[in-house]
């Protein structure tokens, strides 16, 4: 795990990570401008730090009801605001970038940050940025595969020797600056079936893995499957950290988190996903097994605990901030998380605590 | 209330016949409800290739919105080749697994001969049962002997058809007051 930059003896990880959505909140009809969405962001990665919250990630899209095209830049702001916070991308499209110009973005970011930076890399669930950004959509899947292993390569050796489909070869090159670290953690996005975590168990990378909604024993056979990849390609399991990613937010009542943060999730899935989210499964996610994180304080340190028991897994990422949620509940959400949630899981979770 | 109606295929007319027709009492009995007939003959509809809808550019971008906008569905078909067409069942493809949750989808099928009767019973339902909708449980089948030039002669097919549209609207209705109780219920 230390590759990875990551301690088990403190307990699982909790960060918080957004999409940069920019989205009006639908209980008053305004969208702030892309300007105050932007330093809003910053702004929250900074209380996160002052919480004492472990990693605040932001993901890149290029679609419309989005501010987080170029994502790098904001992150660069965040390290440069933020004093010991963990910082990534959740996730960088590594298939429509030069693994190059990544690489040297994100070994930038971690030299700013004093190496604090890691990075996701995922392969977009929607496609326009193809187009966007001249490339071919029927190459999807080939794009990221040969782009991913570039990415891992530089990672891996200073001088890089190279050859592959989608953009020249690198002969000697020599990828500068380097991280702080000599390596930066590069960690695959999956989508949440057992069919792509797979992919990232053989490529032996350590998985940030997207769960909507649903049982955690259902998200559990994606885990176990990379985990099996994992051992029948001869890597070590013990060694690769599973993050995983969900809705959050925590208010007095499970009752008022649900009212509260409703109308934000199936109004904002409307707008960037193209259908909202039904009420009748987000009433579902009170239930203990449902892995939608919304509820009192209370309510969601045993849910995350029991989904840590189910997947043992090393980092959750809450998602706390999508649809246009006005920044004081955001702040609300964070004074929850840093005064209760967190020491509650950090107790439980750590090596030797008292779940042990 | 938004009512959309797909003509299924690109080729023959009696499908787009009998849609016409329905389209037209439909107007008559709910002339509130904003209309839209998508004549599948009239747009370039590219194949699906996997993306979500809202990616695709235009035609195929307009038919998807179209249709997940729609609150009621009349689905047209003509049966090829001992099932729906192809051009049909791209439609569904283009759209999410989920697309018809909350939507009420109603069934007009034409047909050389009664031997096709039970396809749509067993191929198309089957389709949009998966996609979750809400079906009205008859459908009206027309065949080629109720057509003479481009008309529909047999006066049962437009007591059919009106009965299927009062059902779709009645189904409608009911399933809105269903979600709307229970979603009260949830008091969020």
């Amino acid at each position: 795990m230390e590759k990875y930059r990551i301690d088990p003896s403190k307990g699982m990880e909790f960060g918080i990570y957004t999409l940069g959505d920019h989205l009006a909140d639908p209980r008053t009809g305004e969208r702030i401008s892309a300007k105050d969405r932007i330093q809003q962001i910053v702004r929250l990665a900074q209380l996160a730090d002052q919480a004492g919250i472990d990693f605040f990630s932001v993901g890149e899209s290029h679609q419309p009801y989005f501010a987080s095209q170029a994502h790098a830049i904001i992150l660069a702001a965040i390290a440069q605001a933020t004093k010991k916070i963990k910082i990534g991308s959740s996730s960088t499209i590594i298939s429509t970038s030069d693994p190059v110009r990544v690489y040297e973005n994100f070994a930038t970011i971690d030299l700013i940050s004093n190496g604090r930076a890691e990075l996701i890399a995922g392969r977009a669930s929607r496609v326009g940025l193809f187009e966007l950004l001249g490339y071919d959509l029927h190459d999807y899947e080939a794009l990221f595969e040969e782009k991913f292993d570039l990415l891992l390569q530089i990672n891996e050796e200073e001088i890089v020797n190279w050859s592959g489909e989608f953009r020249r070869p690198l002969r000697n090159a020599e990828v500068l600056p380097r991280p702080v670290n000599g390596s930066l953690p590069i960690w695959r996005a999956v989508g949440g079936t057992p069919a792509s975590a797979i992919k990232a168990g053989y490529a032996g990378v350590p998985m940030t893995v997207a769960m909507l909604g649903g049982p955690a024993s259902v998200f559990k056979q994606t885990i176990d499957a990379y985990r099996e990849a994992l051992t029948a390609r001869g890597f070590d399991s013990a060694q690769l950290p599973v993050a995983t990613t969900g809705f959050f937010y925590a208010a007095e009542t499970t009752q008022e988190a649900l009212r509260d943060y409703y109308p934000h999730i199936n109004e904002g899935m409307k707008k960037t996903n193209g259908q909202g989210f039904p009420k009748q499964l987000f009433a579902q996610g009170a239930d203990h097994r449902s892995i939608i994180n919304v509820g009192s304080p209370q309510q969601i340190i045993e849910k995350i605990l029991y989904q840590h028991e189910q997947f043992g897994h090393q980092r959750y990422l809450a998602q706390l901030d999508f649809g246009g949620v006005p920044f004081e509940k955001m702040e609300r959400n964070i004074e929850f998380i840093g005064s209760e949630i967190l020491p509650a899981i950090k107790k439980y979770t750590k090596q030797g605590g008292a779940s042990e | 209330m938004k009512i959309v109606g797909i003509s299924g295929s690109i080729v023959g007319s009696k499908t787009k016949t009998a849609l016409s027709l329905l389209w037209e009492e439909m107007v008559k009995a709910y002339p509130d409800a904003e209309h839209v007939l998508l004549d599948l003959a009239e747009y370039e509809v590219q194949f699906s290739d996997g993306r979500n809808y809202l990616d695709y550019p235009g035609d195929t971008g307009y038919v998807t919105e179209q249709i997940m906008q729609a609150d009621i569905l009349f689905i047209g078909t003509p049966i090829f080749q001992a099932s729906i067409p192809g051009t049909l069942k791209n439609v569904f493809d283009l759209l999410p697994t989920q697309a018809l949750r909350d939507k009420v989808a109603g069934i007009i099928v034409t047909a050389g001969s009664a031997k096709h009767f039970l396809v749509a019973e067993q191929q198309l339902k089957p389709i949009l049962s998966y996609m979750k909708a809400h079906l009205v449980p008859t459908y009206v089948f027309v065949e080629e002997k109720d057509f003479m030039n481009g008309k529909i002669i047999n006066d049962d097919v437009h007591l059919r058809l009106q009965r299927l549209i009062e059902d779709a609207f009645d189904l409608a209705e009911a399933q809105a007051g269903i979600r709307a109780k229970k979603e009260a219920a949830y008091d969020f």
